[in-house]
């Protein structure tokens, strides 16, 4: 487990990797947007190539026996296994069932670890007591393999979703509190006094004030949590399940079968794809606010 | 009973390195009520610590600040405040930002949402409600800013140094504009500027602060006519006038304030 320590700087995050810094920009003329929309195809279609000469590799190094698919599997046999899963199902059940019991999982302590992790960040990152009273607590947990604590919820939570969700919330909470931490430390003092004076609570200021400007903090944060909820619950299917997409890997493993980890491996990567860009779309709507990164705002006058 | 009176108040800030900075010293200054004063200074002397005094954010560490003759003892949400720099609520649309003052103070949403739109009106920005503050100029973030502050029709309005950051037409026009929509409340203010010139445009009375720790050197009253159009004010006779004087009292100041800076930079190198 990585130490979670150093808070994720927001400003990493706005620009997704991938997409070119110089994104449409209204003013500029039509033809302008045809180049950047060419430009864009011409990736797209270069990406693709990447990975099919990476895929066509592998199969051919295979076939010419370079590479032995017992130890590294094979790109047809990763396919064969997914086909295999979707149209007969799995060993455990219906393909769909272990998806949803592995992203129910990953949901649940994403969640929960996400709210504990925020509420807990403004607290302490509010008052001041707080902070110093639970600090030195909280950079001692941190400081702990949490991967470790998977064993103990196994055995103290059993092999139902419950230990899974636990897990999934200790990984989440530390990356996201020590994020929203700083994000409450960092409001710009001046919004805080001008709340104040315009008659805000204590209450009011952290939540119209500190809480929004935390939040390009903690988004940041989020980015990167969802995977490690999905760590979690990965990992505590391999610890010890009857179901989910981790036993299924475990279970592979267990049968040599490398295609199989391999065919979980691509589907644990296509859900935390498609939670990025979920992640990615919320951040888009909740920092609408934020002018963009890199060209000034259309001003008006 | 003034609106405003600081009585020989004193503030020293801890430094990094342990020791104390005095800001200001024995500084005494009155201000009427519906009176404009304005605070002109070198840089560093203090100008801008008076206005956290008088606003409660700080206490003076000798000492008193009253308001309408109670002493400050913290947050007044009867005082106005408009800063240096943006402290309009970058979140918010512009009608949200100005609704907050009424919102904190109990409004409901409706009455909060009517009054903002009518502040919104006065200080030209109709039309512009549910834009973002990034999406405004300058200076149009600052008419927000006056709107919100002035909504709550504060008795006492401080400035700190509101137009510094605006290109200098555009702080001539909004001077002229701040000095409209004074007159609709009349609250006392307190204007701290380093620009002499838009501190005579503006206010009634003039007060000079020596280089830091800041205390009181002058102070000249302006008794040009009201209304005023601060583009063209310094065409003015007495304008001149009045300038030379106030400026014969802040030479000496600047001059020391910037030896000094120079001397630590001479220091520093």
């Amino acid at each position: 487990m990585t130490d979670l320590h150093t808070p994720v700087t927001p400003s990493a995050h706005p620009a997704p990797l991938g997409t070119p810094p110089d994104e449409v920009q209204p003013a500029e003329a039509k033809s302008g947007m045809a180049a950047a929309r060419r430009r864009r195809v011409v990736m797209a279609g270069l990406r693709v190539g990447i990975v099919a000469v990476l895929l066509v590799t592998w199969q051919l190094c295979v076939n010419a026996k370079l590479v032995d698919p017992f130890f590294w599997g094979e790109p047809s046999g990763v396919w064969a296994s997914l086909r295999d899963w979707v149209t007969i199902g799995t060993p455990q059940g219906s393909l769909g069932d272990q998806i949803l019991v592995t992203l129910e999982e990953a949901v649940l302590g994403f969640a929960v670890g996400s709210v504990l992790g925020v509420v807990c960040g403004i607290a302490l990152g509010r008052v001041r007591l707080l902070a110093e009273l639970f600090g030195p607590f909280l950079k001692a947990a941190n400081s702990i393999p949490r991967i470790i604590l998977g064993s103990i919820f196994t055995v103290a939570f059993g092999f139902g979703i419950q230990s899974k969700v636990i897990l999934a919330v200790v990984l989440v909470f530390f990356g996201v509190f020590f994020n929203a931490f700083q994000g409450a430390r960092e409001v710009d003092r001046n919004l805080i006094a001008n709340a104040r004076l315009l008659g805000a609570s204590r209450w009011r200021v952290t939540r119209d004030v500190v809480l929004p400007s935390a939040f390009t903090w903690i988004l940041a944060s989020l980015h990167i949590s969802f995977g490690f909820a999905l760590i979690g619950a990965l990992v505590g299917e391999i610890l010890g399940a009857n179901r989910g997409l981790g036993l299924l890997i475990r279970s592979s493993q267990n049968n040599f079968d490398m295609n199989g980890v391999l065919a979980g491996m691509v589907l644990v990567a296509v859900i935390a794809l498609t939670a990025e860009a979920l992640i990615t779309l919320l951040e888009r709507r909740l920092l609408r606010w934020r002018p963009p990164q890199t060209h000034g705002g259309a001003a008006v006058e | 009973m003034a609106a405003i009176e600081l009585r020989n108040v004193t503030k020293k800030f801890a430094t990094a390195d342990g020791g104390t900075y005095t800001a200001i010293k024995d500084l005494s200054l009155t201000v009427e009520e519906g009176q404009f004063c304005a605070v002109v200074g070198p840089t560093g002397c203090g100008k801008s610590t008076t206005l956290t005094l008088v606003s409660g954010l700080e206490r003076p560490s000798r000492g008193e600040a009253l308001v309408h003759g109670e002493p400050v003892r913290g947050i007044d949400i009867e005082t106005g405040f408009v800063f240096q720099q943006d402290a309009v609520f970058p979140w918010r649309s512009v009608l949200d930002n100005v609704a907050a003052g009424p919102v904190y103070r109990g409004a409901g949403r409706s009455e909060a949402t009517r009054l903002a739109r009518d502040w919104l009106r006065r200080v030209g920005l109709s039309g512009f409600e549910d834009r973002y503050p990034h999406q405004l100029s300058g200076g149009m973030r600052k008419r927000v800013a006056l709107a919100q502050s002035l909504i709550n029709q504060p008795r006492v309005l401080l400035m700190d140094e509101p137009f510094s950051a605006l290109d200098v037409q555009t702080r001539a026009i909004m001077s002229t504009e701040l000095l409209q929509l004074w007159d609709q409340t009349k609250p006392a203010v307190v204007f701290v500027t380093h620009d002499l010139e838009e501190a005579i445009a503006l206010a009634d009375k003039v007060v000079v602060i020596t280089a830091g720790p800041g205390t009181v050197k002058a102070e000249f009253e302006i008794d040009l006519p009201r209304p005023r159009v601060v583009q063209e004010i310094r065409f003015q006779p007495a304008f001149t006038r009045i300038y030379e004087q106030v400026w014969e009292a802040l030479r000496a100041e600047v001059a020391e304030a910037y030896a000094r800076t120079t001397r630590v930079a001479e220091l520093a190198s």
